[in-house]
């Protein structure tokens, strides 16, 4: 596989990005200033200092990636960029290599800036091996016009904030500039139609890799293509399938109707092919090895998303010409993924005064339907919170597309954020109980944790309600600092 | 082709076995179903039921058998590669369709089909897709997107709340009537004039999503009113209420106005919400 890395070592910046201005030597400083302010006013928007430096050194970002000897790696696609954002940059950390990394989901330009600010040094030297860095799709090609990575990984791309991007081939083709400008190995999903044709667009120094589903698994894993054949019943019933597959622990039943019209996979030999799925259980094909191992990551699609995050870091381990990594075997890379767990709001769980509270983060039709489907909703209280904001989508028409009829037995006790009103309006039409309805998030989950003490509690949440609904059960215990640590 | 999905519609219909049954088309669910309007079958499914109707959801995509009975057409939005994807098709009902309409059976087209039942769409690289000219209205493809929350007032139906999303911009033939008017030009079928939608007979044709009609339950109403009367008998007034049927219980109507309830409160959130 290593053969096929033509150009390991291209340089990982454009060569004309990194301008300085004339007081560039005190960025650094500066942001880090406006970074300490930022946080001693609680303004939890990680995003604004980058937004001061932007606008007065717009080549720090290239200037500063440019010096890490290993170079970028870029992920991107609609779901699952921060987890696995962390299951890479935590593999490639437990391997040994100094990792930079953006890991609270500010997946804006802007944000990898204002993270870079808090590790540089004063002179503005970043003390990394390899960055690892999540972009979502519009600004991923702000990005690349700054910074060439050396690796991308490309997960998926569905329905996602179309009201933001237009539509989803638009969105395949914001990726394509991203596995253009890539110098290394662009690490495509085999299995997502529109992902898999970007490998056209690779450059011609540029190495593709494939990650993908043993025939088995397909069914769990619907592309947007075969969620869009599905009515309304249909939908639950293949929700019901990926909840099914879970539940007897196995390798997957005869493939479905919807993924019968695909293309044959042989005809990409994958790099990192999932072959089983099972509760907090995975294994895989590495490089024709056959492995396995315990997870703790949440949620049945980060299993998919782990064999991603596997075949990027043998990428990074092929190209980085050091023996000690080039050499990195299959059981290695299993004990290294078992170490990761979920990033902030992907299914972490907070301990609040004995009540354990689970974050589900959920932005999307297929994200909420996979979720709904990897978490059984008996034992537990339900709270869904819907903003609209900008960073949440503005349109709600895609809470239409998810089924809600798995909560029917249980209910939802609680329902908040800007759009309650939109999302009990669409329980309504399901049949599924809502409990109350409030609005305001501090005094939603106030409520909701103080129902039924001791009783795990679950919140599907988007993402600004996420921010929100985290401060507040900050507020109520001992949270800790957002995405650090594992 | 879909003769599973069509099958599990008529299987898994709602309602008492005997209440009286009215069949709902949705109309290419397959390759025009983006941005939530499944909810408008939903919607439609579930308040029949509630009246007291059995419905019977047909999912015709290409090549699939027109039901022997259909009393409602719905068809939602779609990229430009679902639009070619279904054009061939469209066109071989054409004349079935425009027959339907002057009939007056009613249907709700969104935003690409809303497109496919006017003339024509030249999209910006000078393609023309003829239309089936169910509607006198044509469309053509623009470099600016037309994007946000929007509320627009129809004689009709009072203030139509929905999220429109498309670039190609509508206009409307001489004589032909506007679901509603904007406020803001920039908004709605095009940049130019204030009308959204367009409407003829009972065919009605809008660029919102949202989904549309789970927020506009009058529009629901309107259109369940006409299914049920021109199956069943009766035409009251226009605005007039749904005939329930005998099977409709208490708790149905119950049902009904705190369905009704939940869509007032999030039209009013929706109606104050930037754009």
């Amino acid at each position: 596989m290593a053969a096929q890395d033509k150009n390991p070592a291209a340089p990982a910046t454009a060569p004309a990005a990194a301008g300085r201005t004339p007081f560039s030597f005190a960025t650094p400083a500066l942001g880090k200033a406006v970074r300490w302010a930022a946080r001693a006013a609680r303004r939890g928007g990680s995003a604004f200092p980058g937004k001061v430096v932007e606008s007065v050194d717009p080549g720090f970002l290239a200037r500063t990636l440019g010096q890490l000897p290993l170079g970028v790696v870029l992920v991107s696609g609609t779901n699952g960029k921060t987890t696995t954002t962390r299951m890479v940059a935590t593999m490639l950390s437990d391997l040994g290599l100094k990792v930079f990394t953006n890991p609270t989901g500010s997946n804006f330009t802007r944000g990898v800036v204002s993270a870079l600010l808090a590790q540089v040094d004063l002179s503005g030297r970043l003390d990394a091996d390899i960055a690892v860095l999540e972009l979502d799709e519009a600004y991923a090609v702000h990005f690349v016009a700054q910074v060439r990575p050396r690796y991308c990984l490309l997960l998926n791309v569905m329905r996602d904030q179309l009201d933001r991007f237009g539509e989803i081939d638009n969105t395949a083709r914001l990726l394509a500039h991203v596995a253009e400008a890539t110098t290394g190995t662009v690490v495509l999903n085999r299995e997502d139609p529109r992902i898999a044709a970007l490998a056209a667009h690779a450059g011609p120094g540029a190495a593709v890799r494939w990650f993908g589903l043993a025939p088995g698994l397909r069914s769990f894993f619907p592309s947007d293509d075969d969620m869009a054949v599905t009515g309304a019943g249909d939908a639950a019933r293949a929700d019901r399938a990926v909840a099914g597959a879970l539940a007897h622990d196995g390798a997957g039943g005869p493939e479905p109707a919807a993924a019968a019209g695909r293309r044959d996979p042989d005809d990409l030999p994958a790099d990192v092919v999932l072959t089983e799925v099972g509760d907090h259980r995975a294994r895989f094909r590495i490089g024709g090895v056959d492995c396995g191992t315990d997870v703790r990551l949440e949620g049945v699609y980060n299993l998919y998303n782990a064999a991603g995050a596997l075949a990027v870091v043998r990428a990074v381990l092929d190209g980085s010409g050091d023996p000690a990594l080039t050499g990195t075997g299959a059981g290695r890379l299993m004990e290294v993924l078992a170490t990761v767990t979920p990033a902030f709001g992907r299914g972490e769980v907070i301990d609040c005064h004995g009540t354990p509270v689970e974050l589900v983060l959920v932005k999307n039709p297929m994200g909420f339907r996979l979720s709904l489907a990897s978490f059984d909703p008996a034992g537990s209280d339900t709270m869904i919170a819907i903003n609209d904001e900008y960073a949440d989508g503005r349109d709600m028409s895609w809470l239409w597309d998810v089924d809600f009829t798995s909560l029917r037995a249980g209910g939802v006790a609680m329902v908040s954020g800007v759009r309650a009103w939109d999302m009990a309006l669409r329980l309504g039409y399901d049949q599924v109980a809502a409990g109350a309805v409030e609005p305001a998030l501090g005094e939603a989950v106030e409520r909701f944790v103080a129902l039924n003490p001791g009783r795990p509690k679950r919140i599907y949440v988007t993402y600004t309600a996420m921010l929100k609904v985290r401060q507040h059960l900050s507020q109520m215990t001992d949270v800790a600092d957002a995405g650090v640590g594992r | 082709m879909d003769e599973n999905a069509t099958m599990a519609g008529a299987a898994d219909a709602p309602g008492a076995a005997d209440a009286p049954a009215v069949d709902i088309v949705s109309l290419y669910p397959r390759d025009m179903n983006i941005y939530g309007d499944s909810g408008n079958v939903l919607v439609i499914r579930r308040r029949l039921e509630l009246y007291g109707y059995r419905p019977v959801v047909h999912q015709i995509n290409q090549g699939d058998p027109w039901p022997d009975r259909a009393d409602l057409v719905l068809a939602g939005g779609g990229q430009d590669t679902g639009q070619k994807k279904i054009i061939d098709d469209l066109h071989a009902r054409a004349a079935l369709l425009r027959g339907l309409a002057e009939d007056g059976l009613p249907m709700l087209v969104i935003c690409g089909m809303y497109q496919l039942f006017g003339e024509y769409f030249e999209t910006v690289d000078g393609t023309r897709l003829d239309g089936i000219g169910v509607l006198g209205a044509y469309t053509v493809g623009r470099e600016r997107r037309l994007i946000g929350n929007l509320t627009e007032e129809s004689g009709d139906f009072g203030t139509v709340i929905g999220y429109e999303n498309h670039s190609g911009q509508t206009f409307l033939r001489e004589g032909t009537r506007p679901l509603g008017r904007v406020a803001d030009r920039e908004t709605g079928n095009n940049a130019e004039d204030t009308h959204e939608g367009a409407r003829v007979r009972n065919v009605i044709g809008t660029y919102l999503h949202g989904s549309l009609l789970p927020k506009n339950p009058v529009v629901a109403d309107y259109l369940i009113r006409a299914a049920v009367e021109r199956r069943y008998g009766g035409g009251a007034a226009v605005g007039a209420a749904v005939p329930a049927s005998g099977a409709q219980t208490e708790a149905m109507r119950a049902e009904l106005a705190r369905l009704d309830d939940l869509a007032a409160r999030a039209r009013e959130v929706a109606a104050s919400r930037p754009r």
